[in-house]
C-alpha cells in the first residue's frame, strides 16, 4: 500500500489512480474548499521550520528519494495546489483545533481517560453506520457513532452507580469491550463481498487523504458549533469544571452542560477517526492540552494554545505523511503532537525542566556575587571602612579560595559593573598583585547583603529567641532572599536597629558611598 | 410539633430556612432520618456532629444536590431553586482541584455567575465587588496567584470571598475552618459575625467542639438525626454531647480537658494569637 496523499512524485495523470480500488483517493470535487494564496503563505511560513526538523528523520526512511525530488515534494504541499492535499490541510487543522479545546476541559477535569473510552467505544457505531447503506456516508457513520459513544459513557454511568467499582475499571471495561466488538463487526464487513469496503481499515490508524468533501463539511460545522458554544457558555464550562457542587448551588444546569460537553466531544472524535483512527484520537485530545497546561496558569488561554498545538500537530502529521511512503497520518500527528508537548516540557517559560536550570544557575550565580561583594564589605569594614581599593590575594584570604576563582569572581562583578580594576594592564592578571574597587551600585548592593544578613540576626535573637551563635548560617542564606518590603518590615518590628548580636554595624545602604 | 421559639424581627416574612421530616438516603441506607429545623433570621448555627453524622449531606440535602428521600425544605419560603440567588455556598476545600488553571480572581468571579445568567459575561462593576470581596479577606495581593500557589488558609479565604462575592442573605458553610492558620480562622470567624449583623444567616458545619461555643449563637447536634437544636447554652450539654457522640467519652473528656484548660488561662482563640 502506497500513501494515498503522495501523488507529486511521479507526475501520472490522475485517472489509472482513481480507477486503482486498492488506493482509495478521493480526489478533487468541484466543490473542495479552496484557500486564499495569503492562508497558503502562512502554511507555508509556519511549516519550514518543522520541514528542517523533519528532513533528517525522513532522509534515513526514504533512501531511494534524491534531494531534489523530496524538495520538490515539500513544496509540492506546501503550495497547496493540490485539492487533495487542501483537503488534507484543512481537515487536519480543524481536527487539531476541535480536539484541542475540547480535549483541554478533559485534562482539566482529570478525565482523560474518558477521551479514550469514547473514540474506542464509537467503533461499533462507526461499522454500524456503514452498513446502514454499505458506503462511508459521513451522517450515517456520525449516526451511529454518537449513539455507541453515548451508549458506552451511559454504561460507564451505570456500572459505576449499581456496583462498588470506581470509574477507571468501568471506562477501562467499555473501552475494551466495545474496541472489541468493533474489530469483529469492521473485520467481518471487510471480509463481506461489497464493492466499497476499503474505507474502514482508515478508521483504526487513520488517513488524512481519506477525508471526503462531505467529512470537511462535517467537520466545519462541528468545529464551528465548538466554537459558538464555548464562546456562549465559556463562564458556564469553566464552573462546572472547576467546581461541580458550586455550579449547582448558583442553579447552573450541571448535567446538561456535562452532557453537551461529552456530546460536543463525541462529535470531535468522530470526525477526527478517519485522519487520526480509533487508537490515537485519544493522545489528540490530551497530548495539545497537556502541553498548554504546562504553559499557562489560565483556562482562556489554555484553550487558545491548545487549540494552536492541535492545528500544528495536526498539519505536521499530514505534511510529514505525504512526504513518506506507507505511514499513516494519525502516528505521524500523535508524534507531532508528542514532540510538542516535549518541548513544553522542558523550554516552557514557568514550569520547562531546563528553564528551572537555567533559573537555578542564575541564582547561583547571584549568590556567589553577592558573597564576593560581602567580602570586600568585611575587607573594607577590617580596615575602619578606611580603605576602598583591594588586591586580589586580599580577597582570596578573605573567602578563604584560590586565586583563579576569585579572580573570576571580580571579573563577574566587572561584568556586572558592580567593581573596576586599577592600573589592570601593568599588572599580570594571575599575579595576585591586580587590584580593584567597587562602582556606587557595587558598595550599595554589598551594604543592603550586609544589613539583610545582621538584620536577620538580630531578628532571630530577638524575636525569635535563637541564640546568638546559631544565627549565621540561617542568616547566611536568608540574606539572599529577602526584599526590600520584608527588610522594611524587619526594620520596623526591631525599631531599626544599629547593630547587630553581636555588636557589629548594620550597614545602611549608603553607607560606603554616600 | 416542639419548635423552638423564633426570634424572627419581621414575623411575616418566611423563616431563611425550614427543614421538614427531612430523610436523605444514599443508595436506600438512610443518612439523615426525619430532620426538622427551622432557622431565624440573622443567628450563626453551628452544625455538630461526630464523623459520618451527615453534617455535610444536610447542606447538600439543602441545596437539591442529593435527591430527597421524603420531607421537605423551603429557603426563604420557597423551594431551593427558586432562592438560588438568596443563598450563597462555601464547599469544602478539598472538594476541588487547586491546581486549575485559574487564579484567585477567577474563582471569586464565579461568585457573580449566580446573578449573570447564561450568555453573560462578568462586567466592570461585577469585577469591582469581585475586588472587594477579595479586600475584605485580605487577598487582593493575591488576586492574580494561580490557585495553587495560595496556602491553605489562603484558598480557604479564596473561597469565603466567592461567598461575599454572592451578596447572598443565607450562608451554608462547610467546614470552613478546616486545615487553616489561627489568623485566617480569626479572620474568617470575624467576617461570618459582620454578615450576622448585617442581618444574614449562616449555618455553618464544624468539627472543632472546642470552638464551637464561642462561634455560634445557635447549634445543631446531629447524628443521622437532630439530637438537639437551639439556643447554644441551651443545647451545649455534657449529656447532649454524649448523646450526639454515642458514648465515645474519649473525644468528650478530651474536649472537658481542654475547655477547662483554657478557662483557666481565660485563652479564647483571639488571645492565642497575640
Amino acid at each position: 500500500m502506497r500513501s494515498v496523499l503522495r501523488k507529486g512524485r511521479d507526475r501520472r495523470p490522475v485517472g489509472p489512480h482513481r480507477s486503482n480500488p486498492t488506493l482509495n483517493i478521493r480526489t478533487a470535487g468541484p466543490s473542495i474548499p479552496t484557500l486564499h494564496p495569503k492562508q497558503g503563505a502562512f502554511f507555508a511560513l509556519s511549516l519550514i521550520a518543522i520541514c528542517a526538523t523533519s528532513s533528517i528523520a525522513h532522509a534515513a526512511k526514504i533512501g531511494d528519494m534524491s534531494e531534489t525530488s523530496w524538495t520538490e515534494q515539500a513544496l509540492d504541499f506546501l503550495s497547496l495546489e493540490q485539492p487533495v492535499v487542501r483537503t488534507a490541510v484543512l481537515g487536519t487543522l480543524l481536527i487539531g483545533f476541535c480536539c484541542g479545546v475540547l480535549g483541554s476541559f478533559l485534562v482539566v477535569r482529570k478525565l482523560s481517560l474518558l477521551g479514550d473510552t469514547l473514540s474506542h467505544a464509537v467503533l461499533p457505531g462507526v461499522a454500524l453506520g456503514f452498513l446502514w447503506n454499505a458506503s462511508k456516508d459521513p451522517w450515517a457513520i456520525l449516526i451511529g457513532a454518537t449513539a455507541a459513544g453515548i451508549l458506552g459513557v451511559a454504561l460507564v454511568g451505570w456500572i459505576k452507580q449499581t456496583t462498588h467499582l470506581k470509574e477507571d475499571s468501568a471506562m477501562g471495561m467499555v473501552l475494551a469491550g466495545f474496541y472489541g466488538l468493533g474489530i469483529c463487526m469492521t473485520t467481518v464487513i471487510q471480509n463481506m463481498a461489497m464493492g466499497n469496503k476499503s474505507g474502514l481499515d482508515k478508521f483504526f490508524f487513520g488517513q488524512a487523504a481519506a477525508l471526503s468533501t462531505g467529512d470537511i463539511k462535517l467537520l466545519s460545522i462541528i468545529s464551528l458549533l465548538t466554537v459558538v458554544l464555548i464562546l456562549l457558555f465559556y463562564k458556564e464550562f469553566l464552573a462546572i469544571s472547576f467546581d461541580k457542587g458550586f455550579a449547582h448551588a448558583i442553579g447552573m444546569p450541571v448535567q446538561v452542560l456535562h452532557y453537551a460537553l461529552m456530546a460536543l466531544l463525541t462529535f470531535a472524535i468522530v470526525v477526527s477517526l478517519q485522519a487520526v483512527g480509533v487508537v490515537l484520537v485519544s493522545a489528540l485530545l490530551i497530548t495539545p492540552a497537556a502541553a498548554a497546561y504546562l504553559l499557562t496558569d489560565r483556562m482562556h488561554w489554555m484553550l487558545c494554545l491548545a487549540a494552536g498545538f492541535g492545528m500544528l500537530a495536526g498539519v505536521l502529521g499530514a505534511f510529514v505523511s505525504y512526504l513518506s511512503n506507507n505511514l499513516p497520518t494519525g502516528p505521524l500527528i500523535v508524534l507531532g503532537a508528542t514532540l510538542i508537548f516535549v518541548l513544553a516540557l522542558f523550554f516552557g517559560p514557568r514550569h520547562g525542566l531546563l528553564t528551572k536550570i537555567l533559573r537555578r544557575r542564575r541564582q547561583r550565580q547571584r549568590i556567589a556575587l553577592e558573597n564576593t561583594l560581602k567580602a570586600v564589605f568585611y575587607l573594607c569594614e577590617n580596615s575602619d571602612f578606611e580603605r576602598r581599593e583591594f588586591g586580589v590575594s586580599e580577597l582570596a584570604v578573605e573567602r578563604n579560595s584560590n586565586l583563579p576563582a576569585i579572580e573570576r569572581e571580580i571579573r563577574n562583578l566587572v561584568k556586572a559593573n558592580m567593581a573596576g580594576w586599577i592600573d589592570d594592564s601593568n599588572v599580570p592578571a594571575l599575579s595576585g598583585q591586580a587590584r580593584f574597587q567597587l562602582t556606587k551600585e557595587g558598595w550599595y548592593r554589598a551594604c543592603e547583603i550586609v544589613r539583610n544578613h545582621r538584620l536577620w540576626e538580630l531578628y532571630l535573637t530577638n524575636a525569635a529567641s535563637y541564640e546568638s551563635d546559631h544565627v549565621h548560617d540561617d542568616a547566611e542564606e536568608t540574606e539572599h532572599l529577602i526584599g526590600e518590603s520584608i527588610v522594611k518590615r524587619l526594620e520596623a518590628r526591631l525599631e531599626n536597629p544599629i547593630h547587630d548580636p553581636h555588636g557589629r554595624l548594620i550597614p545602611r545602604r549608603d553607607q560606603i558611598i554616600a | 410539633m416542639s419548635a423552638p421559639p423564633i426570634t424572627d424581627p419581621h414575623p411575616k416574612s418566611p423563616l431563611p430556612l425550614e427543614v421538614h421530616d427531612l430523610t436523605v438516603a444514599y443508595t436506600k441506607r438512610p443518612v439523615l432520618y426525619g430532620i426538622d429545623l427551622e432557622v431565624p433570621q440573622g443567628s450563626i448555627v453551628g452544625v455538630v456532629g461526630p464523623n459520618g453524622a451527615g453534617k455535610s449531606t444536610l447542606i447538600k440535602a439543602i441545596m437539591g444536590l442529593l435527591p430527597v428521600a421524603s420531607g421537605w425544605i423551603e429557603v426563604f419560603g420557597e423551594p431551593f431553586k427558586k432562592a438560588v440567588t438568596r443563598v450563597g455556598y462555601v464547599p469544602q476545600r478539598e472538594s476541588v482541584d487547586w491546581d486549575f488553571p485559574v487564579n484567585a480572581m477567577d474563582v471569586v468571579l464565579m461568585g457573580r455567575y449566580g446573578r449573570l445568567g447564561p450568555f453573560k459575561r462578568p462586567s466592570k462593576s461585577d469585577k469591582e465587588i469581585a475586588m472587594a470581596c477579595l479586600d475584605k479577606v485580605k487577598m487582593l495581593p493575591y488576586a492574580k496567584r494561580q490557585i495553587s500557589n495560595l496556602s491553605g488558609g489562603q484558598q480557604q479565604r479564596v473561597f469565603l470571598a466567592r461567598a461575599l462575592a454572592q451578596e447572598s442573605d443565607l450562608y451554608l458553610m462547610d467546614e470552613p475552618f478546616v486545615g487553616v492558620d489561627a489568623a485566617t480562622e480569626s479572620a474568617i470567624i470575624e467576617i461570618l459575625r459582620e454578615l450576622q449583623s448585617q442581618g444574614k444567616t449562616l449555618i455553618v458545619v464544624h468539627h472543632d467542639l472546642t470552638t464551637a461555643p464561642d462561634y455560634f449563637d445557635r447549634i445543631l447536634l446531629l447524628n443521622m438525626r437532630v439530637v438537639a437544636y437551639g439556643k447554644t447554652k441551651d443545647v451545649f450539654t455534657f449529656e447532649n454531647l454524649q448523646n450526639a457522640y454515642g458514648g465515645r467519652l474519649s473525644i468528650l473528656s478530651e474536649v472537658a480537658l481542654s475547655r477547662a484548660r483554657k478557662k483557666a488561662e481565660g485563652d479564647t482563640p483571639e488571645n492565642l494569637l497575640r
